[in-house]
């Protein structure tokens, strides 16, 4: 289980300073396997324009405060997502995208999909939707902007205090990758 | 006093730097008929990376990017901002200066190369060989220019073009402006120059493995670039300034006319964009010189 509560985690004192330009600045990674990918240009271009905002995309994990799930994910994509969140700097969020990262969506029955993303990373926000219109990931910022503000978005905190949990989890499915004969049973 | 005075010269160079790329920022979005972001993003940006957490390699690392922001920062020492100037018997020697400006790219080369990412070796790789783009019509405009104020410092330069607009250099050399003009798109990696830091192709090059304190270095880094390139191509051939505020102002009409082009251009290849620097601008910064030497 859970061993800590996020309320015992919430930003307090300078943090609460930093936070106010932490959420004027977040510079987002989009992980786009998901057909939620398709969303994302309207949101960033001339109708919608994240920028406003101080939102962009970023290149490279390093730089990135925000990760972005668009949709599903197989069990091989997740190893390289939870790669991913751990090359990134705290503070770090993230944003899953649409019904498949709640719930698995339509593909709820699937040998290959995971269905509910927080069991293996801390996700902050989830939109849902199948899929989200640009207007409701907008709103989604928002609210992750005001939730950053007043401190309750510390994922990444309880990512690390309650890690054993997460690990178990992680290799539970991961192991579902590995072949089915190893290569003693193969010989014989 | 020359503490102060360092601090003071640092300091102006990073906040109107950091200015120009906020305001950059907004200009290009409305070309593209956005909104924008507010014009103080840059500032938010810088203090968001220096409260986060960051990683190093190595010390090779560190002190590359320190050195990389230093080199910078001391090389505006000797440019003359307006009245201003540091070193009053040296006021701005453009030799001092080109030399002392290739300590930059150097040391960020010598801190992301020691990050061994591939893509940051790449990118770095590429920013050295459009150095030597730039560098030769930039060299060829400026020797024109020594030679006709038969001084290399950028204080006679600027007292030269004193007495209106009709004794500036741009009107009276009007092809190395073209040519220096041109060379400064390249200086400022802007469009159709951006092959360093090609987010799309190689992962936005030497930053890639930047995090943090180092990327809000870096940052620094590029906004102090911004000052120092575009200071003296105003001390070259705008006629410098009175005060510091025509001299910002001379500055910014330069960097929006950078970032004019920048959005709505495409990118070069980089074998290209070389090819194409060493045409072009060239070609007008040798017209000047002939110019120069046959009257």
């Amino acid at each position: 289980m859970i061993q800590t509560s996020t309320k015992d985690l919430h930003d307090s004192g300078f943090e609460k300073v930093l936070n106010f330009f932490r959420k004027r600045s977040m510079w987002m990674l989009h992980y786009c396997t998901g057909c939620g990918a398709m969303e994302l240009p309207p949101t960033m271009t001339t109708r919608w324009d994240m920028e406003r905002f101080g939102i962009g995309p970023m290149a490279t994990p390093r730089q990135a405060d925000l990760l972005l799930i668009t949709g599903y994910l197989s069990i091989k994509s997740l190893k390289r997502v939870i790669r991913t969140y751990e090359q990134m700097q705290d503070p770090k969020w993230v944003i899953g995208f649409g019904s498949c990262t709640i719930n698995g969506g339509i593909y709820y029955d699937s040998y290959t999909v995971i269905n509910r993303l927080s069991d293996y990373i801390p996700v902050d926000l989830t939109i849902e939707g199948c899929m989200p219109r640009p207007e409701a990931i907008m709103t989604g910022f928002q609210t992750l902007m005001d939730a950053i503000q007043k401190g309750e978005a510390v994922g990444y905190k309880k990512y690390k205090e309650n890690y054993e949990w997460y690990k178990k989890n992680q290799d539970s499915v991961l192991g579902r990758t590995e072949p089915v004969f190893t290569s003693s049973e193969v010989k014989k | 006093m020359i503490v102060l005075k360092f601090i003071g010269y640092g300091f102006t160079a990073i906040i109107i730097g950091l200015l120009f790329m906020g305001i950059g920022r907004k200009y290009t979005a409305r070309i593209q008929r956005r909104y924008g972001p507010p014009f103080w993003q840059a500032f938010i940006d810088v203090t968001k990376l220096f409260s986060k957490q960051s990683l190093s390699h190595n010390w090779i690392m560190d002190f590359g990017i320190l050195m990389g922001f230093a080199g910078i920062v001391g090389t505006i020492l000797f440019m003359p901002i307006g009245p201003w100037h540091f070193f009053s018997l040296m006021n701005g020697n453009i030799v001092i200066i080109m030399y002392f400006m290739t300590i930059g790219s150097l040391g960020m080369a010598m801190g992301v190369s020691a990050s061994g990412n591939p893509n940051s070796t790449i990118g770095i790789s590429r920013a050295l060989t459009l150095m030597v783009g730039y560098e030769i019509p930039f060299v060829i405009a400026v020797i024109g220019l020594i030679f006709v104020s038969k001084s290399s410092l950028l204080g006679t330069m600027v007292s030269l073009q004193s007495g209106g607009i009709m004794n500036w250099n741009i009107i009276k050399y009007p092809f190395g402006f073209i040519a220096v003009e041109m060379a400064l798109q390249a200086m400022l990696g802007e469009k159709p120059f951006d092959v360093i830091t090609a987010p799309s192709e190689i992962a936005s090059g030497p930053m890639v493995e930047l995090s943090g304190k180092m990327m809000g270095l870096a940052f620094l880094q590029h906004a102090a670039q911004i000052f120092l390139e575009t200071g003296i191509v105003v001390n070259l051939f705008l006629g410098g300034a009175n005060n510091i505020w025509e001299f910002f102002l001379k500055q910014f009409v330069l960097f929006i006319l950078s970032l004019t082009v920048n959005a709505i251009s495409p990118r070069f290849k980089f074998e290209d964009a070389v090819k194409w620097l060493w045409t072009w601008p060239t070609v007008f910064a040798l017209i000047q010189l002939l110019i120069i030497i046959l009257t």
